[in-house]
């Protein structure tokens, strides 16, 4: 083989080879141990804060003298003026999320299975409207959004803060769905089509089974984009009893006495079900970002 | 979708607007925060990712297991991990100053509330902390899709270390790259969270970018006119970005 006369110079070359490879993961090591740190420290911060106890926030700790899991209680049963509707704010950040995810998913995929199965007349141009005010940043669009919503009178309406996710979460959904429906041969709807399927039973039986990859990948984004903003649900909800767990997370920190330990419990109850369902998803969620656009 | 940009266009249609904007000093070093914002954070940013990517290539369990710990910056909502890095750089009682002070028996400064450009530098860091991990996966994911043999052809040829990065990986990543900084720098641009809650435009209204000061204009002075047209004054960067952008995803037909 042609290895063999190789194989001589690699005996002698061995120990260099190997104080070279070891020297380089330690190198990748010790960057590994940067990155960690990097990573970590705002999340330690959260943690270590949320475990001090009430009226030991303002000390020069760096990890808390008595750990409690005192602020978490006071969050779970509600037991401080600020978080007395918590458990409610909670569901309704999970309604936001929840109707967003599935108006975006009933939404984007019925319009690519328009566009891209039935090629409805202008769909192009529908999709490439999609694409552009998919680069439209969310927060420039605010102030409009808010004086429409006033004049129908839907502020302090959920409604109205699930309109906006939805209206920036499906043109990244219509985006991903033409990628990914372009791998389904069209062969599979004409014989469907042959064997008398309605445009409805295709879109149910035969697009939407194989589309189920990229409907768990759009699905997480969207709730992602949910739980991640704050502007809309922040200027679209003000009454205590309907706005969401980051509105009122944003209240307590413009009240005088900011109680830090309790806002940093809020903040890690409320980070929960998004880092459980991302990293329950994650595969997927990568693989279907890659197949096409791309959005935070 | 279109009702709102119509309106808002409509909302901002006075010249006047625009006269009073230029004039305000607030508005000036707001154009400036943003332009630095952009610059820097979306550089730094893509070139960190685009590095660190080539780091995940590495085999070997422990580099997977620091990809999943990498990642969750992306993961935890955004407004939790703001708010935390605010507390974090409080100049009395934050983590950063305290471990300055008992590690090395500094006195740390107070980063968000003394100077305007720690405060503007530690907003440009939250933001890379939140969004490089995004950009890293995206670009990981390019890389992949490198053939190896390509690779191997390569490495036949006698290119290796960073020949094989300038020669084989970045022609081949180039449109990517591109494609991901021009995103980059519109969702940037429209990034509200991360200056809001790191520094909150302070200290003295030193470090509000665009989207934030459109905000304040519009809420907290009660003159949404005047909030669309500080938005509106990002449109001569925007529209051509957006042009550029079609094009090049167009062209690349999104094989990303």
């Amino acid at each position: 083989m042609s290895a063999e006369p190789m194989a001589s110079g690699a005996v002698r070359r061995r120990p260099n080879y190997r104080l070279r490879r070891n020297l380089s993961e330690a190198a990748a090591l010790a960057f590994g141990v940067v990155i960690v740190i990097w990573t970590l420290t705002p999340i330690y911060n959260m943690v270590a804060v949320a475990l001090e106890s009430h009226g030991n926030v303002f000390t020069n700790d760096i990890w808390p003298a008595k750990p409690s899991l005192e602020s978490f209680s006071i969050v779970v049963t509600e037991g401080y003026w600020y978080l007395e509707y918590f458990w409610g704010q909670f569901g309704n950040s999970l309604y936001v999320g929840g109707a967003t995810v599935f108006l975006t998913l009933a939404i984007g995929s019925l319009a690519s299975f328009a566009i891209s199965r039935m090629r409805i007349r202008y769909g192009w141009l529908v999709s490439n409207a999609a694409l552009l005010t998919y680069v439209i940043p969310a927060s420039f669009l605010a102030i409009p959004f808010y004086r429409i919503m006033n004049i129908y009178d839907l502020s302090n309406n959920l409604w109205s803060v699930i309109a906006a996710e939805v209206t920036f979460a499906t043109p990244y959904a219509i985006f991903i769905f033409q990628q990914y429906g372009v791998c389904i041969p069209i062969e599979l709807d004409e014989a469907a089509r042959i064997d008398g399927a309605s445009p409805i039973q295709v879109y149910f039986r035969i697009y939407l089974p194989l589309m189920a990859p990229a409907l768990v990948a759009v699905g997480t984004y969207a709730l992602l984009l949910a739980w991640n903003e704050y502007l809309y649900q922040f200027l679209l909800l003000s009454s205590k009893k309907s706005m969401t767990v980051p509105v009122a997370l944003a209240q307590f920190l413009n009240s005088d006495e900011a109680p830090w330990n309790y806002m940093m419990a809020t903040a890690i109850i409320y980070a929960l079900p998004p880092v459980a369902i991302y990293y329950a998803f994650r595969r997927r969620m990568t693989a279907g970002l890659t197949m096409g656009g791309i959005k935070g | 979708m279109a009702y709102p940009v119509a309106y808002g266009l409509w909302l901002g249609r006075d010249p006047a607007l625009y006269a009073e904007l230029m004039s305000e000093p607030i508005y000036q070093r707001t154009v400036v925060n943003t332009t630095l914002y952009l610059v820097i954070g979306v550089n730094l940013k893509m070139f960190g990712a685009l590095l660190l990517s080539g780091f995940f290539m590495r085999r070997g369990w422990w580099v997977k297991g620091l990809l999943l710990i990498y990642v969750l910056p992306w993961a935890v909502p955004a407004l939790p991990s703001f708010m935390s890095i605010h507390w974090m750089l409080n100049g009395q009682w934050g983590l950063l100053n305290n471990i300055l002070w008992n590690v090395f028996g500094v006195d740390g400064p107070g980063w968000l509330e003394t100077s305007r450009w720690l405060a503007l530098g530690s907003v440009i860091m939250s933001h890379i902390w939140k969004w490089m991990p995004f950009w890293t996966v995206i670009l990981l994911a390019g890389r992949m899709a490198i053939p190896q043999e390509l690779y191997e052809a390569a490495a036949v040829d006698g290119a290796t270390g960073l020949k094989r990065f300038t020669y084989v990986t970045f022609p081949l990543l180039a449109n990517l790259y591109l494609i991901c900084t021009l995103l980059s720098t519109l969702f940037t641009l429209g990034d509200f969270n991360s200056v809001y809650f790191v520094s909150g435009g302070g200290p003295a209204l030193s470090t509000h970018v665009l989207a934030t000061l459109g905000i304040r204009d519009a809420f907290e002075i009660a003159r949404p006119e005047l909030g669309v047209a500080v938005v509106m004054s990002a449109l001569p960067l925007m529209i051509p970005l957006v042009i550029l952008l079609m094009r090049k995803l167009h062209t690349a037909e999104v094989q990303l």
